[in-house]
């Protein structure tokens, strides 16, 4: 998993509420088999509309989703943050995600930040007026900045530590690789192996 | 204070103990099949990361792949790119595999234990649900999703919250013609499919000793269906005999240290459960489901419920609807639902005693016209044993159908499903809505239910046979 640690970048106003994750990715995407290449099936009932926000020559290359309210219902999808991030999005900002999503995104690097919405409002305003205007995440000093704008956020802590560091479940087990490795070594003999017996 | 047999199993792996964390467990064994690994081993690939212990690890293919024509290239792309998929990932990262058409092959559950790899006192884990069937020999054995999956595959450990105990006690013997499923499933009726939430169940008492290892294994396997996240039943010379001399069995002074530690696992005296449940094994008879979730079942003598009979709110709404869904009318004698498909096989009771069962009683009989049946061995060596015995002969005379190893119409993922409205007596573990295809209605029952049920036409148990006389093959 990458290091988070502050984040600029352009941004995408998403005025809607109630965005669930059959939106964010339709389920005959998941029969896919990797964790890539799902950038194409994000949003991809609204992509058809080319007035779609996402679909506007100014709005290509940004990476931070400003969206509405209750951002991430319904099914517990992993895929639907695969889908913003391999579309290049780095941050979501919304009043309200849904819980499962929220965890999905976080463990998966994708940066939640929760904002009260008349934040996300001036947020949308100000992306709209001026498509090249920048919003900072800093997740170091939990603060989300833009021009005219500055909002403090929550993170637990151990989240953060983790965004911070990048690392993923399967690090934060690395790091007790030794640990492991000790157990192993004790492992009595006649234990099964899978290992084609000859 | 003394410890219950899943607690010595789970001390018996701690990795690492920190105030406030869940243990680090370490897993023995890894069963990988198509569906749940793709993106595991896709996510090993991006962070560059090996998989730790291939001599751990093993892969079967069994959801997706036909039971028919099984040398031809499989007509549904996307089944075929599940199986093509897990078919590269294991030979890139060294995984052992079983692919269709090797003599390995089959369900997971059949696989790991017929291998001799499911051991007493072992933590077998496996992204699939019915992973719990390895719980019949004593190991701590339990599903888990795809990011758990990458997380064994990539630390051969994993990160777990503390469970809690339930013992369910079954004295008594099991009347004539009574089975493990009917038990499993008099069992679920009666706690519910929440009433094991949180739970690891032991199963305990004089009936559950007396059974063989395949029937323990048809119990744990539902153990899930009770909302359990796993279900064990202590091993003894049952399982040792069971185990002595398949393929990944220790030998000679293994052998006896793994007994010797075997023998240690049973749960203490003086061990206390958080919960306890009592069932009497002489009450019990075959039992069926009704409704479209596994604790929806009665026995075969009963009549289908009425929904207003239920004092719960939320269980009378969900027979409503399940009766609905399933075409039935409160009140009918559950004798005289008649079907179209009988479905034998499964991780449940696809295993040859399973078998055998079904065709004992379908020696000599013909199957009732309209009633479409189909046998499906769990795995290729139980077709081989099958064959051996001539049992393949048996079912085709009666005018079933025998087919290649599977999970077939246990889900709806390969050819084999019901079509909408058909109503089916299966040996399987789920009669969800649609889950043998869509529209399809699934009654769950035992082999040999299911086998009388394919004669009569109706559900029926083998002593409704008994005032016929056997057509002379
Ligand atoms: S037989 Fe059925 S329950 Fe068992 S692993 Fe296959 S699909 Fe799952």
């Amino acid at each position: 998993m990458e290091k988070f640690t502050t984040h600029t970048g352009r941004a995408v106003p998403l005025r809607r509420s109630n965005v669930d994750t059959d939106q964010i990715i339709p389920a005959h995407w998941l029969k896919k088999v990797t964790r890539s290449g799902f950038e194409d099936g994000l949003f991809e009932a609204w992509r058809k509309d080319e007035d779609f926000v996402l679909n506007r020559p100014e709005r290509q290359g940004a990476s931070v989703l400003v969206a509405g309210p209750e951002f991430g219902t319904g099914s517990s999808r992993e895929h639907a943050v695969w889908a913003l991030q391999n579309y290049g999005f780095e941050a979501v900002i919304s009043s309200r995600f849904a819980d499962i999503f929220r965890g999905n995104s976080l463990k998966n690097g994708l940066l939640t930040v929760v904002l009260p919405q008349e934040t996300v409002e001036r947020l949308w305003e100000l992306v709209e007026a001026d498509p090249t205007a920048e919003i900072t995440v800093d997740l170091e000093a939990r603060e989300v900045r833009a021009e005219g704008v500055t909002a403090s956020f929550e993170l637990d802590d151990n989240v953060r530590w983790r965004l911070l560091n990048g690392l993923d479940d399967i690090s934060i087990t690395l790091q007790n690789e030794a640990d492991i490795a000790a157990f192993e070594a004790t492992r009595p003999s006649y234990k099964p192996r899978t290992l084609p017996v000859a | 204070m003394g410890r219950t047999l899943a607690e010595k199993v789970w001390d018996d792996h701690v990795v690492r103990r920190a105030e406030g964390e869940p243990d680090l467990l370490f897993i023995d064994l890894h069963l990988l099949h198509e569906v749940t690994s793709p993106q595991a081993f896709d996510g090993l690939r991006l962070a560059g990361r090996k998989v730790r212990r291939t001599d751990l690890t093993i892969a079967t293919e069994d959801h997706n792949t036909p039971t028919l024509d099984i040398d031809k290239p499989i007509a549904d792309p996307v089944s075929r790119v599940q199986l093509e998929t897990l078919r590269r990932n294991a030979a890139e990262f060294g995984v052992r595999i079983h692919s269709l058409g090797d003599v390995e092959q089959g369900v997971v559950h059949v696989v790991g234990p017929q291998l001799g790899l499911t051991q007493p006192g072992t933590t077998v884990v496996c992204g699939d649900s019915h992973t719990s069937t390895h719980g019949a020999f004593g190991a701590l054995a339990f599903g888990i999703g795809t990011s758990q999956v990458e997380h064994v595959l990539a630390t051969q450990t994993l990160p777990l919250a503390p469970f809690k105990t339930m013992a369910i006690t079954v004295e008594g013997e099991l009347p004539e013609g009574v089975t493990a499923k009917d038990l499993i499933l008099a069992i679920i009726a009666k706690i519910g499919t929440g009433g094991g939430q949180g739970y690891v169940l032991e199963y305990r008492g004089s009936a559950i000793r007396s059974l063989s290892m395949e029937a323990r294994m048809t119990i744990c396997n539902m153990s899930i269906e009770a909302g359990a996240r796993a279900g064990m039943i202590a091993p003894d010379d049952t399982t040792f005999d069971y185990l002595k001399g398949r393929p990944h069995a220790p030998e000679g002074e293994d052998w006896d240290a793994a007994v010797a530690y075997w023998r240690t696992l049973a749960t203490d005296e003086d061990a206390v459960f958080d919960a306890e449940v009592f069932i009497d094994a002489n009450s019990l008879t075959p039992f069926v489901t009704w409704g479209t979730n596994p604790g929806q079942g009665a026995p075969l003598g009963a009549n289908v419920p009425n929904p207003e009979d239920f004092e719960d709110p939320q269980e009378r709404t969900a027979a409503e609807n399940a009766l609905k869904y399933m075409g039935l009318e409160a009140g009918t004698p559950l004798r005289e639902v008649s079907v179209d498909a009988v479905f034998v096989g499964s991780c449940t009771n696809g295993r040859i005693e399973d078998l055998r069962a079904a065709a004992d009683i379908l020696d000599g009989r013909q199957i009732a016209d309209g009633v479409r049946m189909l046998v499906v061995p769990g795995s290729v060596r139980v077709a081989l044993q099958a064959v051996e015995e001539g049992l393949d002969k048996v079912f085709t005379a009666a005018g079933a159908e025998w087919r290649h190893a599977g999970c077939s119409m246990c889900l709806g993922m390969n050819p084999d499903q019901l079509a909408p409205g058909e109503r089916c007596a299966s040996t399987s573990n789920r009669n969800f809505e649609g889950r043998q295809g869509k529209g399809g209605r699934t009654h769950l029952v035992s082999p040999q239910v299911a086998a009388a049920t394919a004669v009569l036409g109706h559900l029926a148990s083998p002593a409704d046979l008994s005032d016929r006389v056997a057509v002379e093959a």
